[in-house]
């Protein structure tokens, strides 16, 4: 198993400084190490993750090479080759496990910002402090948009919200956390294979959630009461001018709309009986409040927006692989985390990779004993070929 | 089970989105109207050849509308004026939407009609105030629908077709428009 820097590097150098999990503490539970702390609804740090994945290096007993940033990986006869920053290695099997959120995801749009305004993206953002004063732009309104959003605002620091599709979500539904019923109702369970439009469902922007100990709700309408200026998706820049989608009512409703259909989902579960507990009464949010006229067109060369702060998602970093495995927008083909492109090439903890449930570092479990499981069979065959050429020097971890 | 008929054939949409995936070039269309103009500020435009899935298309027949501006504008009133003509797309778009959005979700559809009105200070193109922008201000479209579905069904259906309507949003969204001279 081979991590670039030390044991979950990500977490400890690639994330804001007040983010936490979005899934409580119970739910943060790894293969062998179940959540044993003191708080098991509250919510992870980054570095109590970083510990959480240290913690599991020592009781998973995995052959760990920190250090050895993996450089290219290219076919080699039947099996691999990885060039690495400690050497070359050879393997029979690969299993990526770098992880979907590599790199800030920015638009082109990026390009034609004014000069004066400065940019700064999700992946680069660690406190309010780093920014100049005055007014901020973010951009994109999933958990990283909303969480920075709040935090900025509550800086002192006016804050514009471009709001394009979302997911919203309460962080509580009747007296449970609202994770606990996307687990427990079995929703998280719903597989790749079963889903009607996998693409969509690996693309959605994470749910508006934030984990704190007031258990607080993070949804538009709290951004709103917050002070902060909802605006339509950033459909284009000209002459200094950001230009916002109109259809900014709708993106609501279809939030709302999904929303509704969830928490149905949820009550109708509870009713078969299936929970064994009692639940307080079914709750419905506030339907989310557009602005009475919500601005179309801002002006970046006025001053009132000093700093754009893009949050409009991650991508991952494949640039190390040099096998034709990308579709054309740069996402690695594969059907439940097998690239049949490359036999013997196998992917784990991308989102949706087996089940909904797989986005979260809990679902890393199932998939993993299921991905490992047909690499196991593939490189046994392949051993009563005569062909095998000793153990894979790549073991699947939770990335 | 009553068989769901829309009258839209849904199938070959989700063939023809299966397909495009792999051949994004067949999908890039084009679109044409020429207009003449007739006299003061009426003109004529007609819509019939266009280009898609990779060649020279024709509608069934040439469509012809006319164009011009009511008495209060001191004209002629030959047609609906050029800014009705987007109420007319926008309306006739959505409601494909909802049509067909329900086929896809096994909807029973059995009437629906739309309103659609376009808030506009006139201001704005006659040079009156150049803070007033010459477009409309506020749109809004009110749907009345029966079908075969709960009122929350239903407004999913309004809400998807708008998601994927072109003209809501052509109108919505910014778009980069070059007008050059023959």
């Amino acid at each position: 198993m081979l991590e670039r820097g030390e044991v979950a590097n990500a977490w400890r150098s690639e994330r804001w400084d007040s983010m936490t999990l979005l899934t409580p503490n119970w739910l943060s539970r790894l293969p062998g190490l179940s959540y044993d702390g003191a708080d098991p609804d509250g919510y992870m740090t980054s570095a109590q993750v970083a510990e959480l994945i240290t913690r599991f290096a020592a009781v998973a007993r995995a052959p760990l090479r920190t250090g050895t940033e993996v450089r290219s990986l290219r076919r080699s006869g039947a099996g691999y080759r990885l060039a690495t920053a400690a050497g070359e290695i050879e393997a029979d099997a690969v299993v990526i496990a770098s992880g979907a959120c590599n790199l800030p995801a920015v638009p082109a749009l990026a390009a034609q910002l004014p000069a004066a305004v400065t940019q700064l993206t999700a992946h680069g953002y660690r406190n309010p402090d780093q920014l100049r004063d005055g007014g901020v732009l973010v951009v994109g309104a999933s958990a990283t948009g909303v969480q920075i959003a709040a935090e900025l605002q509550r800086s002192g620091r006016r804050v514009t919200l471009a709001v394009g599709e979302h997911v919203r979500m309460p962080r509580s539904y009747r007296g449970r956390d609202v994770l606990w019923w996307m687990e427990a109702s079995g929703v998280w369970d719903q597989r790749h294979d079963e889903l009607d439009d996998i693409a969509r469902a690996r693309s959605l922007p994470s749910p508006q959630l934030i984990g704190t100990p007031e258990r607080a709700t993070l949804d538009l309408n709290a951004l709103s009461d917050l002070g902060v200026e909802l605006v339509g998706r950033l459909a284009s820049v000209r002459d200094g001018c950001a230009l916002f989608s109109g259809g900014l009512r709708n993106v609501f409703a279809l939030a709302d709309l999904k929303l509704e259909r969830l928490l149905d989902a949820f009550d109708e579960w509870a009713l078969t009986g299936a929970a064994a507990q009692d639940f307080s009464a079914p709750e419905r949010l506030a339907p989310t409040r557009p602005p009475s006229s919500p601005r179309l067109q801002l002006d970046l060369r006025s001053g009132e927006i000093r700093t754009v702060l893009w949050a409009t998602g991650f991508r991952p970093d494949y640039g190390w692989l040099e096998l034709p495995v990308l579709d054309a927008k740069g996402a690695l083909r594969h059907d439940g985390g097998v690239v049949a492109d490359s036999p013997g090439l196998y992917a784990l903890g991308l989102p949706v990779l087996r089940r909904r449930k797989s986005t979260f570092i809990h679902g890393i479990e199932a998939d993993a004993r299921e991905v490992v499981g047909e690499l196991v069979s593939r490189l046994g065959s392949a051993g009563r070929n005569g062909s095998r050429r000793g153990p894979s020097q790549s073991l699947p971890t939770p990335a | 089970m009553a068989v769901i008929d829309n009258g839209v054939n849904v199938q070959a949409l989700l063939d023809a989105r299966e397909v495009l995936v792999d051949a994004p070039g067949a999908a890039q269309f084009t679109w044409r109207a020429s207009s003449r103009w007739e006299n003061g500020v009426h003109s004529t435009v007609r819509v019939h050849d266009f280009f898609g899935l990779g060649e020279e298309q024709t509608h069934k027949r040439e469509s012809v509308f006319d164009a011009d501006h009511p008495a209060v504008f001191a004209a002629q009133d030959n047609g609906i004026t050029p800014i009705e003509y987007l109420l007319v797309g926008l309306t006739s778009c959505l409601t494909a939407g909802v049509a067909a959005v329900a086929q896809n979700r096994g909807i029973q559809i059995r009437s629906i009609e739309a309103t659609v009105e376009g808030d506009h200070d006139i201001r704005g193109i006659l040079g009156a105030d150049s803070d007033v922008r010459n477009g409309f201000n506020d749109i809004r479209v009110n749907f009345k629908i029966d079908a075969d579905a709960s009122p929350q069904e239903i407004e999913a259906l309004v809400a998807q077709s708008q998601k994927r309507s072109a003209v809501f949003d052509a109108l919505t969204n910014p778009t980069e428009v070059s007008v050059s001279v023959a």
